[in-house]
């Protein structure tokens, strides 16, 4: 097993490579650039002043050059700085990003399963009776809804009309005036919406998942034969079905660990929420390259992470994967 | 037209009758109809089956014989009817009368991949039936376990790996190990060598008879291949769309078959020492179980088909001592 780990993180290491040449040509390739973005609305900007920002920036060498210079801070995990104005290193901008979108997306992903996986198991467990239609027709419908505009809907009537809920940022006003206990709540309080709304989108796709992954498993004779055993059928459907028909969401789990870190885009702007979304969506709009590529290339990270983490997982759980055979 | 008597199960002493079973299964008629149809699995059947005895279950695929098996031990549940083991009605158990029960009837299934628990060690395959009765945990049951498999002519070692790092004979094995670990009185063996290859078949049919000389239970063999149900079976029912076609002693009803459609199998099934004394060849499709045809199911099919067949349902009847057959021409 120790092997098995040690070959997959070796291959990801060219797969990275790959990845970041990849992205690092189409962000330069992409019209605009961080120059234009700061001077063309700018009358006195000279060609001449143009051309120092370019060398300031490094922008007058070719790709292939800042690539391999890129590429060499990367090596000793150096983000590089930001072209934004504050000129701050990329990686005191993700850092203090990051807690915030990886607490929002923790809570609706936990969110998804708790509520997903329950749901699948029941489905599957009591396939065609008035739940598992009813849960059928209310996940498709959650999953069809546009989110953003649930989100507005949501927003106007708990923060409008009932004036329950906060509608935006993280913390209210006045929250460096409240007592712990008000400050815990206020906080609380500003999550409720976006972890509901990120979680909801989310609930079909597992439940669907786990629901077929249910009957696959519980049409196999060794169901049958854990019944003819005399098995009460809750310890059939717990011992027998639902650890094989969860296998496969070890897999979901791994591959949604990126998603933890990337932050959405869409949330993070509708409630105004300072998190990876908002200042990727930031980044890419002032064609902050060492931004957009830092970001990207942690996700790219995550993302291989999350692939061998779930194929180790998988292969913990399940006895039939060799991992010594298999590569 | 025969006006023998008609059969009836004999009760005495049996281990398992059943009486007039029928089994429907819902389907839907099309995708886009909510109009439910149902599938005539098993359309009243009657046997019964003496203890340490083999009663072969015999008939193309889609006949309801697998239903059938299913039904015996009550993985399923009739639409009406009466099973009775052990001189019980299996309707009326429930709870810890019907878990008692279920010790005394097992099952072994075809598919010796989907058959077994992926993610279960052999050892707690095997023992999970002693361990929910209550009968032996820890060290007790891994040592049973291991002389379970010795018996079943596999190595005490595989109690301890999974069942993905044995061939198909070997599950089978493993499944056969399973059945009989609770020391039941009757196992319902569904299509238990189908899957396997021909060599490994004979194998594990002499490991069945050797068990069932040594542990005295009774067999409910279900099969499609008639050399199979000769080899092992006393008795013997041909199964047809959901009814018994032909019920008799197995020598009896393979030497000389009575029923129509019994030849025809048996002409069609290439057996040893030479060409079958006929050649039937049958045309059409086996009818559809939504809507079987009426009078004799047969008569769709049949060579010896008259109006009158389409028209009465022939009963099984006995045509010789012992022998039954449901044709009005026999």
């Amino acid at each position: 097993m120790g092997r098995y780990v040690l070959r997959r993180i070796l291959v990801s290491i060219p797969l990275l490579i790959g990845i970041s040449i990849i992205t690092f040509v189409v962000i330069n390739m992409a019209p605009g650039g961080p120059i234009g973005v700061a001077s063309d609305m700018n009358p006195k900007a000279t060609a001449e002043y143009r051309e120092r920002l370019k060398a300031y920036y490094g922008l007058d060498q070719p790709v292939h050059v800042r690539y391999i210079r890129w590429l060499g801070r990367m090596a000793v995990l150096d983000f590089g700085d930001s072209f934004s104005l504050d000129g701050r290193k990329v990686w005191d901008k993700i850092k203090e990003r990051i807690p915030v979108t990886l607490l929002i997306n923790a809570l609706s992903m936990s969110l998804i399963f708790l509520i997903a996986v329950p749901i699948g198991i029941y489905s599957a467990v009591r396939k065609g009776s008035v739940f598992d239609r009813i849960s059928t027709v209310a996940v498709f419908t959650g999953f069809a809804i546009p989110t953003f505009w649930l989100a507005l809907l949501l927003m106007i009537l708990f923060g409008v009309h009932l004036g329950w809920l906060p509608i935006s940022g993280l913390v209210s006003l006045e929250y460096d005036a409240l007592s712990l206990p008000l400050k815990i709540l206020d906080r609380a309080g500003h999550l409720v919406l976006p972890v509901f709304l990120a979680a909801f989108g989310g609930l079909a796709g597992i439940s669907r998942y786990m629901r077929s992954n249910m009957l696959e498993v519980i049409r196999q004779d060794y169901i049958m034969t854990a019944r003819a055993k005399g098995l009460p059928e809750k310890v059939v459907v717990r011992r027998h079905a639902v650890r094989n028909a969860l296998l496969p969401v070890i897999t979901i789990f791994g591959l949604s660990i990126p998603g933890l870190l990337g932050g959405s885009v869409i949330f993070e702007t509708i409630f105004a929420i300072p998190g990876m979304g908002q200042l990727f969506y930031q980044g890419v709009m002032s064609r902050d390259y060492p931004l957009i590529m830092g970001i990207l290339t942690i996700g790219a990270f995550l993302t291989l992470l999350g692939n061998i983490l779930a194929d180790v997982g998988y292969a913990v759980a399940d006895p039939r994967i060799n991992t010594e055979r298999a590569g | 037209m025969s006006g023998n008597a008609v059969y009836r199960p004999d009760a005495n002493e049996a281990l398992l009758t059943l009486v007039n079973v029928y089994k429907t299964f819902p389907v839907r008629a099309s995708f886009f109809s909510a109009e439910e149809v149902r599938v005539r699995a098993v359309d009243g059947v009657s046997l019964s089956l003496q203890p340490g005895k083999t009663l072969g279950l015999v008939g193309e695929s889609g006949c309801g014989k697998s239903t059938m098996g299913k039904l015996a031990i009550r993985l399923l549940d009739p639409d009406s009817g009466t099973i009775r083991f052990e001189g019980k009605d299996m309707a009326r158990l429930a709870g810890e009368e019907l878990r008692g029960m279920r010790r005394r009837m097992q099952i072994i299934f075809q598919d010796p991949y989907s058959s077994l628990n992926p993610r279960m060690k052999v050892q707690d395959i095997v023992g999970e039936g002693w361990f929910v009765h209550g009968l032996a945990r820890g060290r007790e049951l891994r040592d049973k376990a291991a002389l379970l498999l010795e018996r079943v002519g596999l190595t005490a070692e595989a109690r301890n790996k999974y069942p993905h790092e044995f061939s198909g004979g070997q599950r089978q094995r493993i499944g056969i190990a399973r059945a009989i670990a609770l020391s039941p009185r009757l196992i319902v063996a569904d299509e238990p060598v189908s899957a396997l290859d021909v060599s490994v078949q004979a194998q594990i049919l002499n490991l069945l008879k050797g068990l069932q000389e040594e542990y005295g239970m009774a067999y409910l063999f279900v099969s499609h291949d008639l050399r199979v149900i000769r080899h092992v079976s006393d008795h013997v029912a041909v199964m047809y769309s959901g009814k018994v076609m032909e019920l008799g002693p197995s020598e009896e009803l393979f030497s000389r078959p009575s029923h129509p459609y019994t030849r025809s199998l048996l002409s069609a099934a290439p057996m040893l020492g030479g060409a079958p004394a006929e050649h039937i060849v049958l045309s059409g499709d086996i009818p559809s179980p939504v809507a079987p045809p009426p009078g004799c199911r047969f008569h769709t099919r049949c060579f010896r088909a008259r109006k009158f067949c389409s028209e009465c349902s022939p009963l099984l009847r006995e045509v010789a001592p012992g022998r039954f057959a449901a044709c009005h021409f026999v």
